[in-house]
């Protein structure tokens, strides 16, 4: 299928599902928001640089704490705090990453996962006296713009889609520069990377904060939209969804979109399984793997102007297995 | 120092504990170079077979206490190591030249997978191990006085990581997954069977997982169906901690691990104890970027 | 003047010298060949030099700076390019954006302009573009540009490296066994295409086993043995210096 076509389809049907579907769905399509504001920030560190980071929802959980407590202790406007939290996540994730990043593979992987177990248990153990333990954080307010109060599940799709919609565009601009090709080196062969003049640890680094900054921002959101915020809600097994949504898109923007929907749509569509429907969705995840070892949608080459138009390499086509 | 003598050999116990999971990890690592995310959950049914032969079966009834117990232990262990040969045949050899990632979002499932069909079948509710098996002799050792079934379990994980241990390095099979786990492609070009040795690595690291769970249910009297993941969380951070694909760093780490968490248990903050674990994980690897025993590697250029 | 001066340079991996308290020069502009026995060290007086790795002693100069201790990221952009005895290309990426990726370290382009594509960052994509065709032009590469480097023949990955390597403007350009796997032909042109490069004013240090690549192109020659200089000079001079001869005829490699 041409790709072009099937994604501005997709687009469309997100711009209009709201206006079709009932709350309940559109509150489904909201986490599948969040969670593709995760996976696409995921997606720069993992499937761009090919760091095993499965720590992501670390940094997501600094940014809905940090959102939660200076909402409710400060009473800062949520908006004005998406980019603190933003940058807190950032901050974070740069003090941990920095001392780990030469860390290879599985070595880091696992470190990552102790990050957020980490985290986690300092979440509940009421860190600071300011988290509220394993209660959490409630009665954080909805966010207001321009005298606008979000509250609607309506109202927080298309928000958390808008910025969806700006994460791809920034994402895409960023695949198609210098910084994007570096991350591509890095992943092939970091040792040549270097050899060639790449900052390697630098731009791996640079590759970190800047997942966590989005994954921060998204966890702005996500107090906003819950209101409430507990230590359980970012556990490893939300890493390992994230991990997984971008293992399976295969690393393209699309294919994470896709690949979203899949895994976060799947267990509501499951529902009606009641308990076994975990149990559908540990084999779908096999499944999928081994359907599509390769991943849904890799990433096409890039095109260079000026009658440059590169060929993708075999490996990289879209195609039938 | 009575305490802390106490605690030292609490910690040897679960160390040993972590010790034999974390050899299905990083046996599974040494020759797949992958890690097995569905080995806790593995470990978790080991315990709940051993429930089901112990209560259903009636095993103990059939048999002196003594026998009933080795017989239980063999029998886990066959049958899980049966079930890592069906989960490496289903899961994983059809990933095996995909890329790394892909095949460790199939043991992820994999683990999922498990750990829901144990709840469909227990119910998701913890089961008290019967008590019967367990010894409740104490043993004075230097004027303190120790519960027996923590000797026990010290013993026997001691003695599978000898029997592991002599198997890998004192027969010819054993020469064979160590040459298939430096380098597969050599192997099988020198004649190794390299199915044959990935499936053998499959039967003795679940079986050893297996036999682990066994013995939490043995050694704390109760087993739940979510355990394995932190088991195996805690067990794979114990074989990256000696250095992954590596036996006898496994072993250490494992056993490094069940003491440093038993102590600061113990001595900073039971709340804490998984944090300090993790703490110390990372510490050691920003030292060590591969771990206590492993190697280290300068990549050839 | 010299252009990399290597001074009492010692490095040891365990036990193993690699390198033993070794000294030599380079000069601005000149094509430098060095030999010696397998296992000899050459490659390893490379991974000091290129900064992979770090020697134990001696102090290594390059333009006038010590460069001992500099990652290698930054040794890149003072202006040491290499190439790889084995080769290490992105090999599923495009060749164009493999010479990209050498270019990488002269484009200024920060995060936000990479994620903006603002005007300034365009022009320096375009020139970037433009430069590295260039250079694919210069090794005969330019209408392979869109197909997989992993793709590509063994000569062409050999030229390849080469191309990424001058997209990055050095001064001096390090290649190791260049000619490996190449058959006669490819040889020849390859000495052409060394040729050429000095001719554009970048100096030039190479290992090779070949030895007539090594004699043709090389204005003098360092040669290693267990580590250490055992002769230096013209190729005339070393060909015909008693412990190259000895060192070579009583190895059991004897390559010459």
């Amino acid at each position: 299928m041409n790709r072009r076509v099937f994604a501005i389809a997709l687009g469309i049907a997100i711009c209009l599902l709201p206006l079709v579907s009932n709350a309940y769905w559109t509150d489904v399509c909201v986490s599948i928001g969040i969670y593709a504001l995760l996976a696409l920030s995921l997606n720069v560190i993992l499937g761009q640089a090919g760091i095993f980071h499965m720590g992501h929802a670390a940094f997501f959980a600094v940014g809905a704490y940090v959102t939660g407590v200076c909402n409710t202790i400060q009473h800062i406007p949520i908006l004005w705090l998406m980019p603190v939290s933003g940058l807190a996540a950032a901050v974070f994730a740069y003090l941990v990453a920095r001392p780990i990043i030469h860390l290879r593979g599985d070595y880091l992987l696992v470190v990552t996962i102790g990050i957020v177990e980490i985290v986690r248990i300092a979440l509940l153990n009421d860190l600071f006296g300011l988290t509220g333990g394993s209660n959490g954080t409630f009665g954080i307010a909805r966010p207001e713009f321009l005298g606008f109060r979000i509250v609607k599940g309506i109202h927080f799709y298309y928000l958390v889609w808008g910025m969806v919609g700006a994460t791809l565009l920034l994402f895409h601009g960023l695949w198609r520069s210098r910084f994007g090709r570096a991350l591509n080196c890095i992943k092939e062969d970091d040792i040549a990377s270097e050899c060639c003049g790449i900052d390697v640890s630098g731009y791996k680094l640079a590759a970190f904060v800047l997942g966590a900054f989005w994954a921060g921002m998204a966890g702005t959101v996500y107090a906003a939209k819950m209101t409430t915020i507990a230590p359980e809600s970012f556990n490893f097994m939300e890493s390992v969804i994230v991990f997984a949504v971008v293992i399976l898109s295969g690393g393209s923007q699309l294919g994470v979109l896709v690949s979203t929907f899949l895994f976060i749509g799947l267990p509501e569509l499951l529902r009606e399984f009641a308990s076994a429907r975990m149990l559908l969705f540990g084999l779908a995840m096999m499944g999928m793997m081994i359907w599509r070892p390769q991943g849904l949608l890799p990433p096409l080459a890039r095109r260079y102007g000026g009658g440059l138009k590169s060929a993708a390499p075999d490996a990289m086509k879209d195609g039938p297995p | 120092m009575e305490q802390f003598f106490q605690q030292l050999l609490n910690g040897l116990a679960v160390g040993g504990i972590y010790a034999l999971v974390a050899l299905g990890y990083t046996m599974v690592y040494g020759v797949l170079k992958l890690i097995n995310f569905a080995h806790g959950d593995l470990f978790t049914i080991g315990a709940y077979l051993g429930l089901t032969l112990l209560i259903s079966c009636n095993i103990a009834g059939m048999l002196p206490p003594a026998a009933a117990v080795l017989a239980v232990f063999v029998m886990v262990g066959c049958l899980v190591a049966i079930l890592g040969v069906i989960l490496e045949r289903a899961a994983y050899r059809p990933l095996r030249d995909a890329g790394r990632l892909s095949a460790v979002v199939s043991a992820l499932g994999a683990s999922i997978f498990f750990q829901n069909a144990i709840m469909l079948i227990y119910g998701a509710r913890y089961y008290v191990y019967p008590d019967f098996l367990r010894p409740n002799f104490t043993v004075h050792l230097l004027g303190v006085a120790v519960p027996g079934v923590r000797l026990l379990v010290i013993g026997t994980s001691v003695g599978l990581m000898l029997l592991l241990w002599a198997f890998i390095h004192r027969t010819r099979i054993g020469a064979a997954v160590r040459a298939v786990a430096i380098d597969p492609d050599a192997a099988r070009l020198m004649g190794i069977n390299v199915d044959a040795v990935i499936s053998l690595v499959f039967l003795v690291g679940p079986a050893l997982g297996g036999v682990a769970g066994l013995m939490v249910g043995i050694y704390y009297g109760q087993v739940d169906f979510t355990m394995g993941w932190m088991y195996g969380l805690k067990a794979f951070t114990a074989a990256i901690l000696g250095g992954i694909g590596n036996i006898p760093g496994a072993m250490l780490g494992g056993m490094l691990l069940g003491l440093l968490e038993s102590l600061s248990a113990a001595y900073v903050a039971m709340a804490w104890k998984d944090a300090i674990a993790f703490l110390v994980l990372i510490l050691i690897l920003i030292a060590r970027p591969t771990g206590i025993l492993g190697e280290r590697t300068a990549e050839k250029l | 003047m010299s252009l990399l001066a290597v001074r009492e340079m010692t490095k040891a991996f365990g036990g193993l010298m690699a390198v033993n308290d070794l000294s030599f020069e380079v000069e601005q502009g000149s094509i430098v060949g060095m030999i010696g026995p397998n296992g000899a060290g050459k490659t390893t007086v490379f991974n000091c030099i290129t900064g992979n790795y770090v020697p134990e002693a001696g102090d290594i100069e390059f333009d006038g700076r010590p460069i001992k201790g500099v990652r290698p990221h930054r040794i890149v952009e003072l202006g040491i390019a290499r190439t790889f005895q084995t080769i290490r290309l992105f090999g599923r990426l495009t060749v164009l954006e493999n010479v990209l990726a050498g270019r990488h370290c002269r484009m200024k382009a920060g995060l936000l302009a990479c994620m903006f594509h603002g005007r300034a960052m365009q022009r320096e994509e375009r020139e970037a573009v433009r430069r590295c065709m260039e250079e694919l032009e210069f090794l005969g590469l330019a209408d392979r540009r869109g197909e997989a480097a992993g793709g590509l023949s063994y000569g062409n990955q050999r030229l390849l490296e080469i191309a990424r390597a001058l997209a990055t403007e050095p001064k001096l350009l390090i290649l190791d066994e260049p000619a490996g796997g190449m058959n006669a032909q490819e040889t020849d042109a390859l000495i052409e295409v060394i040729r050429a490069i000095r001719a554009r004013g970048v100096t030039i240090l190479l290992i090779e086993h070949d030895m007539r690549l090594v004699m043709q192109v090389s204005e003098r020659l360092v040669v290693l043995e267990n580590g250490s200089l055992i002769a230096e000079g013209t190729p005339e001079h070393v060909r015909r210096h008693p412990a190259v001869i000895e060192a070579y005829l009583g190895s059991s490699d004897g390559r010459w």
